[in-house]
């Protein structure tokens, strides 16, 4: 196996394990969604139109909940200083381990979607858009969130730091992603501008994430 | 093949750790550096491994592959183990083998060799202190790294283990390797002695 695939099923293995953070997160999203219908009260036009938006902020601060783990574990118990040391090059190294929180915290709360897409009253095509648009958007979010993760171990703080640093980072995903879903519900825009762009956040933060997450973690060596 | 050290100076958190130190190992030998807590012994490992960088002065190696850094070369076994709780002793174990890659030797045989194989499916969060440090080492064996940066390897280890230590150190000497160990104790072999906190 190579090392890369190596660190992927390693991370996707102890969070799926007790203790580990993936369930933690679709929990979190899934009490945030199904309390809006009590908060918001029975109308369900207002639901409707709601919907998208508070799916989208559910899914946001629940990525944001088991991120700042990423590092910080890593780095607590010395595994860190052998991924710095190690013949592979940090810049993947941070890609593995951002892609595997995606695929143990991000890729269940899309599974999730549809579930909640009833309880906010969304038909099947509007829930199938915003799956769609959580599906283009949520790996944004990790992305830019490793920056903030990697900070956190270099300026070891954790916790309330990283969602000051990662959220306005966020604010766009946030409202391509929004955007995008909207248009797909009720028009008149059309879907695919805001969805390209969604799509363009997440290339660039592919690119973007892992070399400022590296950068960091190797100022930070300590 | 040498690894030397001329007039490093190491500074954390705004205070001087030590200056002025140099140091010479080659092929085959052991330094020892020993002295007080708090004189450095760690620091300077993380200075060779490349996980602190010198305010002044520099670390070598001479003879080394060429095309591979001082720290991909190097193994370091620091206070912390590196070991996921949550994950069997065997899997700990050959996550770093994939990782680390370079030459390996098969895991099995390595637990075996620091008397864990029984242990093998067991999860780490089990583990005493000893056999945790008993894991690291058997991380040293399944990979094959020309220098040994070890921070305290004999800490938490009982008789048995550090004459097993000891025996895996001459294995690794013999196939002409190089080990940096910061020790308060016997490492029992024998090994030239760095000490620090003199030089001021």
């Amino acid at each position: 196996m190579t090392a890369l695939g190596a660190l992927i099923q390693r991370d996707i293995r102890i969070a799926l394990r007790v203790g580990g953070g993936a369930l933690i997160g679709v929990l979190f999203f899934l009490s945030v969604v199904a309390l809006m219908p009590f908060a918001v009260g029975p109308d369900l036009k207002l639901l409707a139109r709601l919907g998208p938006a508070i799916l989208w902020l559910g899914a946001l601060l629940a990525s944001l909940l088991t991120l700042d783990r990423l590092f910080m574990a890593d780095h607590e118990d010395g595994s860190l200083d052998l991924i710095v040391m190690s013949r592979n090059s940090l810049e993947l190294a941070c890609g593995a381990k951002a892609l595997a929180h995606w695929i143990a915290a991000g890729l269940p709360l899309i599974v999730a979607t549809p579930v909640l897409g009833l309880l906010l009253n969304l038909d099947t095509p509007s829930t199938a858009a915003v799956a769609l648009t959580l599906l283009a958007g949520t790996p944004a979010l990790t992305f830019t969130g490793m920056i903030g993760a990697a900070l956190a171990v270099t300026l070891h703080r954790g916790g309330l730091l990283l969602a000051v640093l990662v959220l306005p980072l966020s604010i766009p995903v946030l409202i391509f992603g929004v955007a995008a879903s909207k248009a797909a519900i009720t028009g008149p825009q059309t879907f695919g501008a805001p969805f390209a762009i969604l799509c363009a956040l997440s290339l660039f933060s592919f690119v973007v994430g892992p070399f400022a997450a590296a950068a960091s973690l190797r100022q930070g060596l300590d | 093949m040498r690894l030397s050290g001329r007039g490093l100076k190491c500074v954390r958190g705004g205070r001087e750790v030590f200056a002025g130190l140099s140091f010479e190992a080659a092929a085959g030998g052991v330094l020892a550096v020993t002295g007080a807590n708090g004189s450095g012994k760690t620091s300077l490992l993380r200075l060779i491994a490349g996980l602190l960088i010198p305010a002044e002065g520099e670390v070598a190696l001479e003879g080394g592959e060429a095309e591979l850094t001082l720290a991909e070369q190097a193994h370091y076994l620091g206070h912390r183990d590196a070991l996921k709780p949550a994950l069997s002793v065997m899997e700990n174990l050959s996550f770093w083998q994939d990782f680390l890659g370079g030459e390996a030797f098969d895991a099995g045989d390595s637990l075996e060799a620091v008397g864990l194989d029984h242990a093998a499916q067991l999860p780490a969060a089990y583990l005493s202190a000893g056999q945790r440090r008993r894991l690291s080492l058997a991380r040293l064996l399944t990979v094959r790294r020309p220098i040994w940066l070890l921070d305290e390897p004999t800490a938490a280890l009982d008789a048995a283990g550090q004459a097993l230590f000891a025996s895996l150190m001459r294995g690794h000497l013999a196939r002409g390797g190089l080990i940096v160990a910061a020790t308060h104790g016997p490492l029992g072999i024998e090994a030239r002695e760095l000490k620090m906190g003199g030089m001021s």
